[in-house]
């Protein structure tokens, strides 16, 4: 997702009447994982993204938050091929990196 | 690794690259010594103490460089058979790919074939679902977290674990409570006594940038400053790298699943993709470690599947 399209959602719920139920933000980003690292490390997007990670390497990896111990959530292990995806509805800054091998980081801005 | 530091072992490294020969390792005075099997050294007879260390069968990949990763597995476990001096195996972690209970189940089967008595330490791959609880169960009964030592021909042997909690950023590591339950398991132990210490993730710095190395090796070597003959045995990077410092040799274990490239290279640390058709077994190997009592320094043979 483009950050203009991403603007363009935020804009749309910012106009939504106070009293009806704020509408599911249907944004989408996309992290793959090759070659021992996350592309992109640093992601931003705009509250209510669901961020996807793709593994495209031959050894598991899993997507890990860095703000243990314990970690506020953890993968599964993610073959080649498989996926994880998690809902950023809040602003903030998110660190996070493979428990397999924590060479591997990530960090995602939520504005 | 350095390898223009003198002749010998320079030449031991050539040695060690001729694919398809196994090359006995002798180290004596700090300085390896490289010698063909068949060799009067090689003959030696009357062991007191001989094993072998089998390591990263990573049970459950399955990747063009290796279908057939319980095939190559057996193919070892032959080998280890045909050593029929051998009276103890050691595995150095990362049994399966991704700790699945039929995985274990496979590895647990293929490996129980060489009909000796196996010692385990995980890698990070068996620690994958619920805190590695199924591999503690199955593989180091009774040492819940992983490591234990026994004695076994006079040699005091240590099994650590260097997976478990893995830190953002970091490297394997051992923990506080690992380095004070060894430190007292060393306590009282005469300095004469040989010790072999094997751990999945190398103990020392192999290359940093990839997490090859231990954070907090370096306390637990400390420990082992004392003893004449320190033996430090690793898998994890499925290549052989061997290092002398001192009185420690450190010895690091091909992989019977699929090698991985040296340090640095521009492709990254992930399996070797483009090992020619054929040529996998000779990439593929087991180490034969062996002892004699009285003597000073263990010796290690590193043998391929081809």
């Amino acid at each position: 997702m483009t950050g203009r399209t991403a603007r363009a959602v935020l804009a749309a719920a910012l106009l939504l009447p106070h009293h009806l139920p704020a509408a599911p933000a249907a944004s989408q980003a996309a992290v793959t994982i090759d070659n021992f690292s996350f592309k992109d490390p640093v992601i931003t997007v705009t509250a209510g993204t669901t961020i996807t990670w793709t593994n495209r390497d031959d050894i598991p990896h899993t997507v890990t938050a860095d703000d243990g111990p314990p970690p506020s959530y953890r993968s599964h292990p993610l073959d080649t091929g498989d996926q994880y995806s998690k809902l950023y509805d809040r602003p903030g800054t998110y660190r996070y990196y493979c428990s397999i091998h924590p060479k591997m980081r990530g960090t995602v801005i939520v504005r | 690794m350095d390898v223009t530091e003198n002749g010998g072992r320079r030449d031991a490294l050539k040695c060690m690259l001729w694919a398809g020969t196994s090359v006995l390792w002798t180290v004596a005075g700090g300085v390896p010594r490289g010698a063909l099997l068949g060799s009067a050294q090689a003959a030696e007879a009357g062991d007191a103490l001989r094993f072998v260390q089998i390591s990263d069968s990573h049970i459950g990949f399955a990747k063009p460089t290796n279908m057939d990763t319980p095939g190559t597995l057996a193919t070892a476990i032959q080998a280890v058979k045909a050593d029929t001096q051998a009276t103890m195996l050691i595995h150095t972690g990362d049994i399966t790919h991704l700790s699945r209970a039929d995985q274990f189940d496979t590895a647990d089967q293929i490996i129980r074939g060489a009909g000796l008595t196996t010692h385990y330490v995980p890698g990070e791959h068996d620690l994958l679902e619920d805190n590695g609880s199924a591999f503690y169960a199955r593989f180091t009964p009774g040492a819940a977290t992983g490591w234990y030592s026994f004695d076994q021909n006079g040699v005091h042997f240590v099994g650590l674990n260097n997976v478990r909690d893995l830190k953002p950023g970091g490297m394997g590591s051992l923990g506080a409570e690992q380095l004070a339950w060894l430190k007292n398991d060393l306590a009282g132990r005469p300095a004469s006594q040989p010790i072999v210490l094997f751990a999945h993730v190398p103990l020392w710095t192999v290359y940093a940038n990839w997490g090859w190395g231990t954070d907090d090796a370096e306390q637990a070597l400390a420990q082992l400053k004392r003893f004449g003959s320190v033996t430090v045995l690793n898998g994890h990077i499925h290549q052989i790298m061997q290092k002398v410092e001192g009185e420690v040799a450190f010895h690091t274990a091909r992989s019977t699943a699929f090698p991985q490239p040296v340090p640095g290279d521009p492709a990254g640390p992930g399996p070797v993709k483009n090992v020619p058709a054929g040529k996998l077994h000779s990439l593929l190997g087991v180490t034969h470690v062996r002892h004699v009592r009285g003597q000073h320094a263990l010796a290690i043979a590193d043998q391929v599947l081809a």
